[in-house]
């Protein structure tokens, strides 16, 4: 597994557990915003539980027009 | 008056500690009614003198602390004036807001911004009034204003600068990105990062220990290490209302104030 994948597999486990949706029922290309039921506002508290779980700052700017997981991860990626 | 309920607002006053509670929906916006509340409250913050030695600032509502001003209320009294007027509206709100941030900043208590959630705009100015901001950590700080082709207009950049290094202002005002909890008490802004839900309970605790202090002691120390910018705040207001007639902020806030979003201000 590259270290994108594990990225990417973090941010999924987080998701599913603190939106309280299957982790089995996410995949790496699903809409965030449909597959976990959220609206900015939680999508901002996502970004944030991300920020501290990685130990990242991600500009919100960096966010804008991303609404996928894989594109989520790969902007992390590129903190780590 | 030892407490108060208001529409936007209240307080109470027990063992020696103020607490104001924001509890507009949806996040607190700041707008006629919430002023004219934040008024009445200013012109009681002195009486409390004699009975309290702390302030504690917090919010009931889910979303965040406050998210500043309402900007849906501004564009509409703003549509109904003629320019001049509407930059006269503004102007004297803006001076309303600053006397009552002003009163705050300069009170004799010991002043606690207990945060969570969305901390934006006016709302972090408010916050920013405070000696201590203790803050959750899910608690996203911004200064969004730029998008509108403003500038915060609630004495945010002359506070910033008393308490920050200007390289975190210009960083927090040009990008208009928000701050995590840890960046803002790695620059030492934040006084205290607390887990989710805990910031009003840390907050009294932080209030109780204060209450062990000579008042007089603790008096002298707060206006000897935190000035009040007045010149910078007069500036502010006088260059948030030249941006004011910009064509440009019409048409943000026209956007702003048309979106169906309930959270037009987020990214």
């Amino acid at each position: 597994m590259t270290a994108s994948d594990q990225t990417l597999e973090q941010i999924l486990n987080l998701a599913a557990a603190h939106f309280k949706v299957p982790r089995e029922k996410l995949t790496p290309d699903d809409d965030f915003f449909k597959t976990l039921g959220i609206d900015s506002l939680q999508a901002l508290d996502l970004l944030t539980r991300l920020e501290h779980h990685f130990r990242i700052e991600l500009p919100d700017y960096e966010l804008q027009g991303v609404s996928d997981f894989r594109t989520l991860a790969d902007r992390i990626q590129a903190r780590l | 008056m030892k407490s108060f309920r208001g529409q936007a607002l209240s307080w109470t006053l027990n063992n020696g500690v103020v607490e104001l509670a924001l509890h507009r929906e949806p996040c607190n916006e700041i707008g006629s009614l919430t002023l004219d509340e934040l008024e009445q409250f200013a012109a009681n913050l002195d009486s409390f003198s004699d009975r309290a030695h702390a302030l504690i600032i917090y919010s009931e509502m889910k979303p965040g602390f406050c998210a500043g001003a309402d900007l849906r209320e501004l564009f509409s009294r703003s549509q109904e004036l003629e320019p001049s007027e509407a930059v006269d509206g503004v102007r004297a709100y803006l001076e309303r807001i600053h006397r009552v941030m002003n009163t705050i900043d300069a009170s004799p208590l010991t002043t606690i911004a207990a945060t969570h959630g969305v901390t934006f705009g006016g709302g972090f100015e408010l916050a920013l009034v405070c000696d201590l901001i203790i803050a959750d950590r899910m608690t996203r700080f911004c200064f969004p204003e730029l998008r509108l082709g403003l500038i915060p207009g609630f004495g945010g950049i002359p506070r910033l600068k008393r308490d920050l290094g200007n390289a975190v202002v210009r960083d927090l005002l040009l990008t208009g990105r928000s701050f995590n909890t840890a960046k803002l008490q790695q620059v030492g802004l934040v006084s205290q990062v607390v887990g989710e839900g805990e910031s009003l309970r840390v907050a009294r605790s932080t209030a109780a220990q204060l209450g062990k202090f000579d008042r007089r002691t603790a008096v002298a120390a707060k206006k000897f290490i935190k000035p009040i910018p007045y010149e910078e705040l007069g500036r502010e207001i006088d260059i948030f209302c030249e941006l004011f007639v910009q064509p440009a902020v019409e048409a943000a806030l026209k956007k702003f104030a048309e979106s169906e979003d309930a959270q037009p201000y987020l990214p």
